[in-house]
């Protein structure tokens, strides 16, 4: 068992109900620091939803939800992301009329000082804030290979590229927990590959915390330290990927029968 | 080119930009001398009208949230300026900043519903706002609030130079104009900003970026209708009086079709839109007569002022059909040609 200080994230029984569904039904689940968990899961299993439930989206019927030993259940959404917990999207949510550089900067929003006032005078205060974030975004930008496009409006850019700028974002909060869903869902292999590279990258340089939903599974039994697998609301597996990978009940649920000889 | 990230975010950064910023301020220095009084008066209404824009578009070009009620925040601010004016005796200037305030205040008093309602449905508790206020302005109190006739307010003075006449008038409100089309710009370009349209693109991930959308929301408010009560005290030294009927819905209306035609979201749009309006106006204010010598002449003065609202109608409508970013993204593209010429320019 491990112990309260070393889990980051805690989910205590939780159970989520849309009407007669139940989307989630009694998830228990430890995240330990700096570990890359993967969930897996045929659709319509309830991993989105979990992710949904962890940053204040739905709130649960049942169950509580407890962020490096605090109560997070009832906080609302805003309040999650200023404790440390950042996430993207698996259909792409970036601020359409904004420009790359900026959509970075409303990550840097928790760190940001400058209010109202200060922002309305601009010159001195808020400036120097402005040029002083600007060196973090610009490395995001550097290290996600935007450069090129940083002064680009997000709305007429790749679908590649803007998951890479929805991590960037997600990045410029300095989570402590970074939830990703699906990051490399309808990318080439190229692409995958590069979102993995990056993902590794955060995870060592940062050493953040990574919740990661993914269906391709070669890409899930490379990277992760440890496979959860979800199953019509229930946690039917939760093991290291080699474990993952032979286990009768998620063959039959997930992988597939392996053919009859 | 730029070489550090100050400059970059800089809101002037080549040369022919400074020079160009030069020009315009010459230009507006001058203006209100070398003009005839009559366009001298049109620049003043078109300074009130940008300071008003302004504030409409951090509230709807920026955050998103429709106002149908901007006429009656800056009524507001008129109102307040008045009163404290005429019957507290305060000074105008000290009067400027509490109006703005009582502006502000009564934005965010009618923005409470955006907690839980957006678009058509913000309109419509907007819209009362609209209902109210000038129903106050009309029905309350009479003996301090004016009733029909509203209050006569004397013009302020900076020692012999008094704020009478439009030439002079010109000089108070260009300078506010300038400053709070600075304001506007920086609120739009910091942290505040980005949070309005973050908001506004959306409010989802927004959230959880750590903004609070309700809190924003709110501020844009407080914002928006903080520039309607100063163009309401400029209104005040302007007319020389308050009267309800300087607020009516009508004027919001003009204030939406204004930043729509300007471009919703640009710190331009406004004063573009203004410009456009206000030009389009005084010319079929001039065509008028000549239109109205085609009727007969007991309808030629109704034909000349309803000819005003038609192609007002028909202007937004063209802009929402064929450039619903506005004359902002004209010049937007415009720039782009310039800077690319003699190259082709594809818009991206």
């Amino acid at each position: 068992m491990v112990t309260e200080d070393e889990v980051q994230l805690r989910t205590d029984n939780v159970c989520l109900r849309f009407g007669v569904v139940k989307a989630l039904d009694g998830i228990s689940l430890d995240v330990k620091p700096h570990q890359l968990l993967a969930i897996i899961g045929p659709n319509g299993a309830g991993k989105t939803c979990l992710f949904n439930v962890i940053n204040g989206f739905y709130r649960p019927q049942e169950g509580e939800v407890y962020f490096e030993g605090q109560r997070i259940t009832q906080l609302p959404p805003y309040k999650i992301a200023k404790l440390g917990i950042s996430r993207t999207f698996q259909a792409i949510q970036l601020y359409h009329g904004l420009s790359v550089v900026d959509n970075i900067m409303v990550g840097r929003h928790i760190h940001l000082k400058s209010g109202m006032v200060s922002g309305a005078i601009y010159f001195g205060w808020a400036q120097r804030e402005e040029a002083e974030h600007r060196k973090e975004v610009e490395w995001l930008i550097d290290f996600l290979e935007l450069t090129s496009v940083r002064n680009r409006i997000v709305g007429s850019l790749p679908y590649g590229l803007q998951k890479r700028i929805d991590l960037g974002r997600a990045l410029a909060l300095e989570p402590k927990l970074l939830l990703l869903d699906e990051p490399m869902a309808g990318m080439s292999r190229d692409e995958k590959e590069a979102m993995a590279r990056f993902i590794l990258d955060v995870v060592e340089m940062r050493g953040i915390t990574i919740v990661l939903v993914e269906h391709d599974m070669g890409v899930v039994m490379d990277i992760a330290d440890r496979v959860v697998v979800f199953d019509y609301g229930h946690k039917i597996a939760d093991g290291l990927p080699e474990e993952i990978r032979n286990n009768e009940q998620v063959i039959k649920a997930y992988l597939g029968k392996p053919k009859e000889a | 080119m730029d070489v550090n990230y100050r400059q970059s975010v800089a809101m002037l950064r080549t040369r022919s930009q400074w020079i160009a910023l030069g020009v315009l301020l010459a230009f507006l220095a001058v203006a209100g001398r070398v003009f005839p009084s009559e366009i001298v008066d049109v620049m003043n209404m078109m300074f009130i009208l940008i300071v008003a824009a302004h504030g409409l578009n951090i509230l709807t070009g920026y955050c998103g949230q429709i106002s149908v009620g901007h006429a009656a925040f800056k009524g507001t601010g008129a109102y307040t300026a008045a009163m404290l004016i005429v019957r507290l005796g305060w000074n105008h200037w000290v009067a400027l900043p509490v109006a703005a305030l009582a502006a502000g205040g009564a934005g965010v008093a009618f923005g409470l519903p955006a907690f839980r309602v957006g678009g058509f449905y913000l309109a419509m508790s907007t819209l009362a706002a609209q209902f109210i206020l000038p129903a106050l302005f009309l029905f309350a109190m009479p003996g301090i609030v004016g009733g029909i006739s509203g209050i006569t307010v004397p013009r302020p003075a900076i020692g012999d130079f008094s704020f009478r006449i439009p030439e002079n008038q010109y000089y108070l409100f260009m300078p506010m104009c300038v400053v709070m089309t600075i304001v506007a710009r920086n609120i739009a370009r910091s942290r505040t900003g980005r949070a309005f349209v973050a908001v506004r693109d959306n409010e989802p991930a927004a959230t959880i970026m750590g903004i609070n959308p309700f809190g924003y929301k709110l501020r844009a408010f407080f914002i928006g209708c903080l520039f309607a009560g100063v163009a309401g005290w400029m209104r005040v030294v302007y007319d020389g009086c308050v009267r309800p009927d300087i607020y009516p819905l009508m004027g919001s209306i003009w204030m939406l079709g204004i930043i729509i035609i300007g471009g919703m979201g640009t710190t331009i749009g406004p004063i573009f839109g203004v410009i456009l309006v206000r030009a389009l106006n005084e010319m079929v204010l001039m065509l008028s007569p000549f239109i109205g010598g085609f009727f007969r002449p007991e309808i030629a003065i109704q034909m000349g002022a309803g000819l005003g609202l038609i192609v007002f109608a028909v202007v937004v409508i063209v802009f929402l059909v064929f450039e619903p970013r506005g004359l902002a993204h004209l010049w937007q593209v415009f720039n782009e040609r310039m800077r690319h010429w003699p190259f082709k320019y594809e818009p991206g």
